[in-house]
């Protein structure tokens, strides 16, 4: 297994680990970090199909990284977006929770 | 098994480990610390896949900058009352398989390349030398998928309208909330005295290497936020009032050179965001300039947050 | 010369690893905040100074430069932010 191969399965491996934390933690702001772990787990097999594509005099296919360059930077925007909407939600209501009031996660209060 | 590829499992192994602590360490601030490591490895991890450019944005961004806005986020919502409920045990393990399905269809996907892996590097090299810069990434952004990062720079923008959108009405026009949490701390003014001067050389000297090795507008504007937030942290100078014309003007004049540029390609090279041949360098060099301030005072006002107090005259 | 400038290399940066393993344990195993900070400065100054040291021969004379900076820089900001944590326990507690 070359290298590009094993960062591939290290980002595949993010994407699980990041949803997991997505779908699992009520607190916002640990929803908003465990999306940017999945985002990194994306940006990561971009980078492999870039690693992969290399040719001649170059590390990797320049298209797919100036990509992933773009992505993080609106990444960074939506993040800050998202931290912005969850301190006015906190500010209003008191509280740091979006699960609790939606019917959805209403199974998840009970038994807890 | 060769000392680079001990090198690389081991900064795998490193990698998940930390990744999984974050999602699953109890107390938010630690996961956010966590975060901020995961960046910077993940930054080392972007160097072994021979993506220099991306390594940097993502220890600059993905680490720095993201990590700065969750400290702030998490020391703002200590006083609010923090947990909801966890889903029950079920849902969690039916979660699991979920997302073990997603990692393995991942990686069969990694396992399994193509027989003719597709590549656009021969087109860009060739194309590269008519656009006078060095550096293939460079060329990406700023020549061949020019369209891409204008519009890049208008979500910027919008991002920061949404964050200003959501103070109160009182506030309008305002100062940040960022002095919230700053707490005027003699070795922090020390530093940053001494620092922004060394940082404000190498954020420019970054933006200007861009062209021919890795570096660039997005890396080098960063490090110049990094060094505005580090004055306004340490309580050396105020967060400027959101309704500041130059502030305003600083925001939008990357973006309206770059459109201006672009929409002088119709006229001078039949096509929008086109550069007239002979003139590529230059004036991608001037939109690089204006954009790198544009992206400092545009990332330094994201990480400032939304405004909370009414501007005090 | 140039296998003088190697074994230079191969010795400082086998030290500077040293200190950053000598570091890292102390990170792991002492007892609380402030001694922690301790064996980390030790990591910062001396293992990352040895490193910088060992590369200089290998390289060029703006990358040399550009080195220097770099531990510089690491110098400046652990220094810092050392001072700032034992700052905030000694507020604080260990805790805060």
């Amino acid at each position: 297994m070359n290298a590009a191969t094993l960062f591939g399965l290290c980002g595949a491996a993010l994407v699980g680990i990041g949803l997991y934390g997505l779908i699992t933690n009520p607190e916002p702001l640990r929803k908003i970090l465990a999306f940017n772990l999945l985002g990194g787990g994306v940006f990561l097999l971009f980078g492999v199909i870039a690693r992969r594509a290399a040719v001649a005099g170059l590390g990797g296919d320049p298209v797919p990284q100036a990509m992933v360059i773009t992505a993080i930077v609106v990444a960074f925007a939506a993040t800050a977006m998202a931290i912005a909407l969850v301190q006015r939600l906190g500010d209003e209501t008191g509280r740091a929770s979006i699960s609790s009031d939606s019917s959805g996660t209403g199974d998840g209060e009970e038994k807890s | 098994m060769s000392i680079a590829s001990v090198f690389d499992v081991a900064l795998v192994a490193l990698i998940l480990a930390i990744g999984a602590s974050t999602i699953l360490v109890r107390k938010a601030f630690a996961a956010v610390v966590m975060f901020v490591v995961y960046g910077l490895l993940l930054s080392i991890a972007w160097v072994r896949l021979h993506a220099v450019d991306v390594a940097l944005t993502e220890a600059a961004i993905g680490g720095g900058m993201t990590g700065l806005l969750l400290l702030g986020a998490v020391a703002r919502s200590r006083s609010v009352n923090v947990g909801g409920p966890w889903i029950g045990r079920p849902a969690r393990l039916a979660t699991c398989a979920l997302c073990a399905l997603v990692v393995a269809g991942l990686a069969i996907a990694m396992l399994h390349p193509p027989e003719v892996i597709p590549t656009l590097a021969p087109t860009v090299m060739e194309s590269l030398p008519q656009s006078g810069l060095g550096n293939p990434v460079a060329g990406v952004l700023f020549v061949f998928r020019a369209l891409d990062t204008l519009l890049e720079k208008v979500v910027l923008l919008l991002a920061l309208l949404g964050v200003w959108s959501l103070a109160p009405d009182r506030a309008w026009g305002g100062m940040p909330g960022l002095h919230v949490y700053a707490r005027s701390d003699p070795t922090l003014i020390f530093l940053a005295q001494l620092l922004p001067p060394v940082g404000i050389v190498f954020g420019i000297y970054m933006c200007w290497v861009g062209a021919k090795d890795p570096g660039g507008a997005f890396q080098g504007g960063t490090v110049l936020a990094a060094m505005w937030l580090l004055v306004i942290v340490a309580g050396l100078q105020k967060a400027p009032a959101i309704g500041r014309l130059w502030l305003r003007g600083l925001l939008v004049a990357g973006p309206v050179l770059f459109l201006a540029i672009g929409l002088a390609g119709w006229v001078f090279a039949d096509a929008f965001l086109a550069y007239p041949a002979g003139y590529a360098k230059p004036l991608i060099v001037a939109v690089e300039a204006a954009l790198t301030l544009s992206i400092a005072v545009a990332l330094g006002m994201l990480a400032a947050g939304p405004p909370e107090r009414a501007q005090q005259q | 010369m140039s296998l003088v400038m190697d074994i230079l290399t191969i010795c400082a940066v086998s030290a500077g690893a040293l200190f950053f393993l000598a570091g890292t344990v102390g990170l792991l195993r002492f007892p609380d905040t402030l001694t922690r900070l301790h064996a980390l400065t030790k990591v910062d100054n001396l293992g990352l100074g040895l490193i910088v040291l060992g590369l200089l021969p290998q390289t060029s004379s703006l990358l040399a430069v550009k080195l220097v900076i770099v531990w510089l820089l690491v110098q400046l900001s652990g220094a810092v932010v050392t001072q700032l944590i034992a700052g905030a326990v000694r507020q604080h507690g260990a805790d805060g």
